[in-house]
């Protein structure tokens, strides 16, 4: 007989969970009448298939793990952070006005492209200190005050697209005017990838890990997340800390929304954010919040997003079957967990 | 009243009847103290779903009833990996609201600009032709009477019948409610699934009423859950607030609506998430009286002051039931 405890049945469960989700999305195919194992091989290929769907992936990929890096402190410290898509988009808005300023003028390419980094970060800490304020002081629920502000957000960049920052002639859903080459984060020869925003991104997850793991100020992060009053009581701030989750949360959002506009779409787009935020969030909740996994499991989710791009045009399927199978995988996980955590409180009685 | 405005304002009367049911569905599983975040997607889904069997079959009862049944199906999971398997409602709410959205728009692929079946306008005899009045009320179909039914039979079972004091009391003091002989869990299982069905039933009312059809991502009904959790919290788990709340949001899309032409610098995405600051606003004015900075700021006003704000702030104050969200263990 297996040891419940052991870190095998753990694994096993996981396992269990993931066969689930594959048995539940192939289901969900045959409704639709679709090929499953096509579709499956599709995703496969599209993601994997050449360097230029490798590198595609990792694009994908840079945002969707500053998202979840973010995120990951915000979990720490005990807030569901919805509003970081809105996060991702004010940061993604800051950057694009701070390029339109400064394109004409005589500042070299790369101070320009550094201060847009640094607008993106500014913009995403400013709208987060906004849910983190109606948090702390209007006791308006995280979520319901990062909700509304997503929609505030998308309204914004519609109004700049369509309104001030239109296109010469008449606004469009493709976005503002595209920035000159010279303002493109330097790519790879050929791909769309691009080496700076890859440090970035592990740079940033690496930072996360060591806040989580190697500092007081992490400890104590941890301390509010898991018990407020508690930690309130032996003398944590425990509202400046949320609002501290809230700020770094909030600039690695506008990171992901700087790198959106730098070295991705080179423009403000309508959908700028690419739904990374509330991927972001279920990367985190897949991983459990350990940070050691948020790397290779948000780059699985990105290369599901990449490779469902493939559907419609193959299949004819929508490329919403990604979200479907990465929803799945989640939900199973959780699920399996708590069925592990039954049988095993019962052996223990 | 011109005759434009009486219909625009019966229109807010039928648009606001799904927001109404979900709206109320949520208030009474949260009553029960379970959080059901999934309502956005599962609007979506059941949307879709209802749209399709009435299409295939050409039923519209069919529609509602598959609807209904999703709806308390998506919702029996919450309940069930929050009660038997103890794992977050938040979580597990949150992955089933963006797996059914993404689902929707995967199984409705098909069903895309089809032409379906709309529930017929229904006047009711008499009524329909009292001046302004009827118009105004009686001249809307079935949906929208069930729409009034439901918010005086939520209220009247809430807060005047027995189960409906039970239903309170697993929701503020379970501890006390299963000492009085309540199957906490029991009941917030049927309450889950019932509050569920009845946002279940809101997507049809979408698309075999109120927006026929189902046109993808751009059918205009994503974020409309999001809007009946924050009416929920809004209308202080009360269902004729809530009912309130929902005719208030549907009022400022209409207004949105109707102002465009005047505000021709205002594109039309802008004015329609205009709702959506103002319900931040109310969030925060209803939560305000909860705040001790607040209590502590008005300490130092004039009494005179200090005693009409302290009013105004109680009488819009709204406090969640106690246990909402917190698991039950019967030991």
């Amino acid at each position: 007989m297996l040891n419940k405890s052991s870190a095998g049945f753990k694994f096993g469960f996981q396992i269990l969970a993931i066969v689930a989700a594959l048995i539940f999305t192939t289901v969900v195919m045959l409704l639709a009448k679709a090929p499953p194992l096509e579709a499956f091989k599709l995703i496969f290929t599209g993601s994997v298939g050449s360097t230029g769907k490798i590198s595609d992936v990792i694009v994908a990929w840079i945002p969707l793990l500053l998202a979840t890096s973010g995120l990951l402190l915000t979990f720490a410290a005990g807030l569901w952070n919805i509003g970081i898509e809105g996060q991702i988009t004010l940061g993604a808005i800051f950057t694009t006005w701070a390029l339109r300023l400064l394109q004409d003028t005589s500042l070299s390419p790369t101070l320009i492209i550094l201060i847009g980094f640094l607008a993106g970060i500014l913009g995403g800490m400013i709208w987060a200190s906004l849910t983190g304020l109606l948090k702390i002081y209007g006791g308006v629920n995280e979520i319901f005050g990062g909700l509304g502000l997503n929609f505030v957000a998308t309204a914004l960049t519609i109004w700049l697209i369509f309104g001030p920052w239109k296109r010469p002639g008449v606004g469009s859903m493709s976005g503002t005017v595209p920035f000159d080459n010279l303002l493109w984060l330097p790519q790879v020869e050929g791909l769309r990838m691009s080496w700076w925003s890859l440090g970035i991104g592990l740079i940033g997850i690496a930072i996360v890990y060591l806040i989580l793991q190697g500092t007081y100020f992490g400890l104590r992060l941890k301390a509010v997340g898991k018990n407020g009053r508690a930690a309130f009581v032996i003398g944590i701030p425990t509202g400046k800390y949320m609002m501290s989750a809230f700020f770094i949360c909030g600039a690695f959002a506008g990171l992901a929304g700087a790198t959106q506009v730098l070295a991705v779409y080179h423009r403000l787009i309508p959908a700028i954010s690419s739904g990374y935020g509330f991927l972001g969030l279920m990367v985190a909740m897949l991983i459990n919040y350990q940070a050691l996994w948020a790397a290779p499991v948000a780059l699985f989710f990105a290369a599901l997003n990449i490779g469902s791009i493939q559907l419609p045009i193959v299949l004819k399927l929508d490329s919403t079957l990604s979200g479907v199978l990465q929803g799945a995988l989640v939900l199973f996980v959780l699920m399996m967990d708590g069925v592990r955590r039954r049988l095993t409180a019962k052996k223990v009685k | 009243m011109d005759n434009n405005t009486l219909v625009g304002l019966a229109g807010i009367l039928a648009s606001a009847a799904p927001v109404v049911f979900a709206a109320i569905g949520e208030t009474i599983t949260e009553r029960a103290g379970i959080t059901n975040l999934s309502i956005n997607g599962l609007i979506l889904l059941t949307a879709m779903a209802g749209f399709a069997t009435s299409v295939t079959t050409g039923s519209l009862l069919l529609g509602f009833l598959v609807g209904a049944l999703i709806g308390a199906f998506v919702s029996l999971i919450v309940a069930f990996s929050s009660i038997a398997l103890k794992q977050s409602q938040v979580a597990v709410g949150f992955v089933l609201a963006l797996m059914s959205r993404d689902l929707s728009y995967f199984l409705g692929n098909p069903y895309m600009g089809l032409s379906g079946p709309r529930v017929p306008s229904l006047p009711i005899p008499v009524l329909a032709d009292i001046p302004v009045v009827g118009v105004l009320f009686f001249r809307q179909d079935i949906l929208v009477y069930s729409s009034y039914i439901l918010i005086a039979v939520a209220y009247i079972f809430v807060f005047k019948t027995r189960p409906g004091l039970m239903l309170q009391g697993i929701g503020e003091q379970p501890a006390t409610a299963y000492v009085r002989g309540a199957n906490v869990n029991r009941l917030r299982y049927i309450y889950t699934i019932i509050g569920g069905a009845l946002v279940g039933l809101a997507g049809p009312m979408y698309s075999l009423s109120v927006k026929v059809g189902w046109k993808g991502t751009i059918t205009g009904l994503d974020g409309i859950g999001w809007i009946a959790l924050a009416i929920t919290i809004f209308g202080g788990w009360n269902p004729l607030r809530a009912a309130f709340g929902a005719y208030l949001f549907v009022l400022l899309q209409w207004l949105g609506l109707v102002l465009q032409p005047s505000l021709p610098n205002i594109p039309s995405q802008v004015l329609q998430v205009a709702p959506f600051p103002l319900m931040i606003l109310t969030l925060l004015l209803v939560n305000l009286g909860n705040s001790e900075w607040v209590d502590r700021t008005l300490a130092g006003l004039p009494e005179e002051v200090r005693r009409l704000i302290a009013k105004v702030l109680r009488a819009m104050r709204t406090t969640p039931p106690a246990a909402l969200g917190i698991p039950f263990e019967n030991e």
